[in-house]
């Protein structure tokens, strides 16, 4: 293990389970199951006692490691010089397990479903570009931007909504987009942080294969976890192209007038996904592009930015959903929260937060009160001048 | 499946109960240098009736129980040294009421103190309560159950005689309230004018009963704070320093501390004073009458103001986070302090100590006084870090650590949060009939030997 040095060095101080401002406990799987075990220090401390032989791999050690969702609370508080690599650790820990055959079940189906289908609904690759029917857009030919869409944004109803939005606002701004459709593969994000280094190396060296055939230069992508995986990881392997979020592009867009968005009086709380918010500092585009509609009022909820609430989704849980469901699930936890910000529209930027918070939405009767909507869905409801 | 494990699934649900060996494991040591001692389940309760059942339980099959906040307390308190349960309490978080006019808040047992501090901001912003600069996931209750010290100490005393009443559950499972809540709806008294039955929970380490809830006192919140260092290379000035300025009765909290590292703070003496305020004038005022009250040590050029912009922000974090950094110092995840209260003359005896230890065990010290009611006494920390990973590193924490305590017991000073050790070097130095005084309270009330067994065990 690569960062097994940095293991014995957490004290269990709990910072890393907290927000900036203690509000509440903000670690999700601590949040659902409760004990210190899993939380970030806890998870540390394990991780050392395995390391140390003290205690062997089980199934329980399996659901600790992967319940973490990878919304990376604990690497924004954690009071330690090594808190850029608690990911990490774990990473290189479910790593172990994998290679140990040990990954949950449901870990276990998500990665076989991608080796197989590639894609974790195990759909058939022809149906990969079905968001696309009837909107107009493009494959991919040499247009000056890749519209990468991703496993949800691909396969998942609400997901190809927020598909068809997205690509189509960037359509109207002026953008030369073309999407892969049935040449587009996984991007690997979430296949890496459950740990099957092999099966994510084949993902991500296809895809940089492909996009080096293809003229790629430069993408935009739909999902967060997309944008992080490009930016930080395929560098490594060799990729040369760049990558921007569609919220950045947008928020660059009505800022030099490409949109210019009508009026449109109602009362929005912004979701930060965690691999655009946390991960990658971007925080302020989607603002931006919310405040530069006139009369939108934009109301923060109790936790945001930094300090935001994970819907549950990442780290591989939409698909595995080892944290469950119930009261304190976290998407359930946030959607209560967005509620009480009295806001009519919870805007969101990544698809799996789109699936998680819409399901929450029903699950907590609140359908009557707000809608869960995308950030190019709510420019298109203002109505639009290009 | 055993009858313990489902009676406590009974009562609390299945998810709230664990004997899987990786709680069993992490619930059977705490971040100190105690050693570890397995428990034989872990428990998180939500409610004061699951705190009861689950002692009821405990006290008919006679099960060890040990109820435990964040483990913060590093000196092995929530270790099971017995075996049985463990009670996470942190579930029962709930902030039950404030009284505005009164001053007070009532917490659930497991509230933490990151949780209060964020929620009064959040609804009450004039109001505040005595912040420790433990992590902000240690918890109310069991930082006065073991009479800690916050932000207020200075000026209010321990944040144990800032309780305003208890709830309880007995080690034979009646819940008890305690103080003027035990007459009527209000809790606004831990005691006076009644006899003080809170004495019989708080310092004692959960080893009489669990604290389901807490009334704690609340106080103005000044619109500014801010903060001074004095700065003294002469040991034997700090406690006529504190007297000083403590004179003045204008300052929020001083510490006082020193350490090797960086270099810059070496051999020398911070006494850090912070001021509180709600117009600038008032700060200026304030920041004047120190002056003055210093000025003496100024033109005999013993001490001086340091410049101290480049700290402010972590020395106005409330609590400092930076503090539980120490512990990564040695690269290693630990350290442990001995923290004895006792009076502010003795300062130069305790510091000379730190650093005479430090280096007859080879290991990097911290020394900081908290500054107690007004200068009546003094915490003194004598904190060593260590390597998690260097067991020769720890013992010699540990033997540091023992030592510091024997230290200040022989000069008169008194233990907090002993370890089991500890208290039993407190004992040793008991007046024979207090002693007997608190066999006979315990027996009374935990006639089976069951709250947290092996702490405070009169012989
Ligand atoms: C970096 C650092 C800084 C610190 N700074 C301070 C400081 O400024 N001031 C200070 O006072 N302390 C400080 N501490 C020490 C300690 O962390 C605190 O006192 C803290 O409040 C302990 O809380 P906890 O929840 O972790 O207690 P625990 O360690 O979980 O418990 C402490 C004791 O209380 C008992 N207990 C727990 N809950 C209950 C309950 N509900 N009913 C009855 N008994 C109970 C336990 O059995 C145990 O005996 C510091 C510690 C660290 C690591």
């Amino acid at each position: 293990m690569e960062h097994a040095g940095i293991v014995h060095r957490c004290f269990r101080c709990g910072y890393c389970k907290f927000p900036g401002d203690y509000h509440d406990f903000n670690c999700p799987p601590h949040r659902v199951f409760g004990w210190d075990t899993y939380s970030c220090g806890g998870r540390m401390w394990l991780i050392n006692a395995w390391l140390n032989q003290e205690i062997q791999p089980s199934q329980r050690f399996a659901e600790i490691l992967f319940s973490c969702v990878a919304c990376a609370n604990c690497q924004e508080y954690c009071v330690y010089p090594f808190k850029d690599d608690l990911l990490a650790v774990f990473e290189e820990t479910k790593t172990a397990l994998v290679n140990g055959g040990l990954a949950p079940p449901a870990v276990r189906d998500y990665f076989k479903a991608i080796h197989v289908n590639g894609n974790p609904y195990k759909l058939p690759q022809e149906q990969r570009g079905r968001w696309a029917e009837g909107t107009g857009l493009e494959e991919f030919s040499g247009q000056e931007y890749l519209f990468y869409v991703g496993c949800v944004g691909s396969y998942d109803e609400i997901g190809m909504r927020m598909a068809r939005s997205v690509g189509l606002m960037l359509k109207e701004a002026g953008y030369s987009i073309g999407y892969l459709g049935s040449r587009e593969t996984c991007d690997g994000n979430e296949v890496k942080v459950l740990g099957e280094t092999g099966l994510f190396s084949l993902l991500a060296e296809e895809n940089i294969r492909k996009f080096r055939e293809m003229g790629v230069k430069k993408v935009i992508t739909l999902d967060p976890h997309a944008l992080n995986v490009f930016r930080k990881e395929y560098p490594k392997l060799g990729a040369d192209f760049q990558v921007w979020h569609f919220t950045e592009v947008l928020g660059q867009a009505v800022k030099q007038g490409r949109i210019v968005p009508s009026p449109y009086r109602v009362r929005v709380t912004y979701h930060d996904p965690c691999y655009l918010g946390r991960h990658n500092r971007i925080f302020k585009p989607p603002r931006s592009v919310l405040k530069r509609i006139p009369d939108l009022e934009v109301v923060e909820m109790r936790r945001s930015k930094e300090d935001s609430f994970c819907c549950g989704g990442g780290g591989g849980n939409f698909f595995t959903d080892i944290l469950g469901g119930g009261e304190d699930s976290p998407n359930r936890v946030r959607i209560r929260e967005a509620a009480d910000t009295g806001a009519e529209l919870l805007a969101v930027t990544c698809p799996t937060c789109a699936k998680m918070l819409t399901d929450a939405l029903k699950a907590e009767d609140l359908q009557g009160r707000m809608e869960v909507v995308d950030l190019a869905e709510i420019l298109r409801r203002a109505g639009v001048g290009c | 499946m055993d009858r313990i494990l489902q009676s406590l699934i009974d009562i609390v649900g299945e998810k709230a109960v664990s004997n899987h060996a990786e709680e069993i494991w992490y619930y059977a040591r705490d971040p100190g240098v105690m050693p570890p001692h397995e428990p034989d389940y872990v428990v998180a309760p939500r409610t004061t009736e699951e705190v009861q059942r689950i002692v009821q339980l405990a006290n008919r099959e006679r099960i060890p129980i040990v109820p435990m906040g964040n483990g913060m307390a590093l000196t092995g308190l929530v270790i099971p040294l017995k075996g049985g349960i463990v009670l996470d309490m942190k579930r029962m978080d709930r902030i039950l009421e404030v009284n505005e006019r009164g001053r007070y808040v009532i917490v659930e047992g497991g509230t933490s103190q990151g949780k209060l501090k964020s929620y009064l901001e959040d609804h009450y912003p004039h109001l505040r309560h005595s912040i420790p600069d433990a992590p902000a996931a240690t918890t109310i209750a069991a930082n006065v159950a073991i009479h800690g010290q916050g932000r207020l100490t200075q000026q209010y005393g321990f944040n144990s005689d800032m309780v305003t009443g208890l709830e309880v559950v007995l080690p034979t499972g009646e819940v008890c309230r305690i103080g003027s809540c035990s007459m009527g709806p209000y809790w606004f008294s831990k005691g006076p004018t009644l006899p003080d039955l809170s004495g019989l929970f708080l310092g004692w380490l959960g080893t009489t009963g669990i604290i389901t809830k807490v009334g704690i006192r609340l106080y103005p919140r000044k619109k500014m704070r801010d903060v001074e260092i004095f700065v003294t290379d002469r040991d034997d000035l700090v406690a006529d320093i504190v007297y000083r300025v403590t004179h003045t009765e204008m300052v929020e909290d001083i510490t006082v501390w020193f350490q090797p590292k960086p270099l810059m703070f070496k051999d020398n003496n911070h006494i850090t004073i912070y001021l509180t305020g709600d117009t600038d004038e008032e700060l200026e005022f304030k920041r004047l009458m120190i002056w003055d009250a210093l000025r003496e040590f100024i033109d005999s050029k013993d001490g001086g103001f340091m410049s101290v912009q480049p700290l402010k922000p972590m020395l106005l974090e409330m609590p400092q986070r930076g503090i539980a950094a120490f512990a990564d110092v040695p690269k290693g995840g630990g350290f442990e302090y001995s923290g004895p209260i006792t009076l502010v003359d003795q300062y130069p005896m305790y510091a000379e100590k730190v650093k005479q230890l430090a280096s007859k065990y080879n290991v990097v010290y911290a020394g900081t006084a908290r500054i107690i009611s007004g200068g009546h006494a003094m915490m003194f920390g004598i904190s060593f870090a260590f390597n998690r990973a260097d067991p020769d590193m720890i013992d010699r924490v540990r033997r540091a650590v023992h030592e510091a305590t024997e230290f200040a017991l022989d000069l008169g000073g008194i233990p907090w949060k002993p370890n089991i050790h500890e208290q039993k070097l407190a004992m040793e130095r008991m007046d024979p009939n207090t002693l007997r005084l608190m066999k006979m309270i315990k027996q009374n009330l935990d006639p089976q030997g069951i709250m947290n067994p092996g702490n405070w065990e009169v012989g």
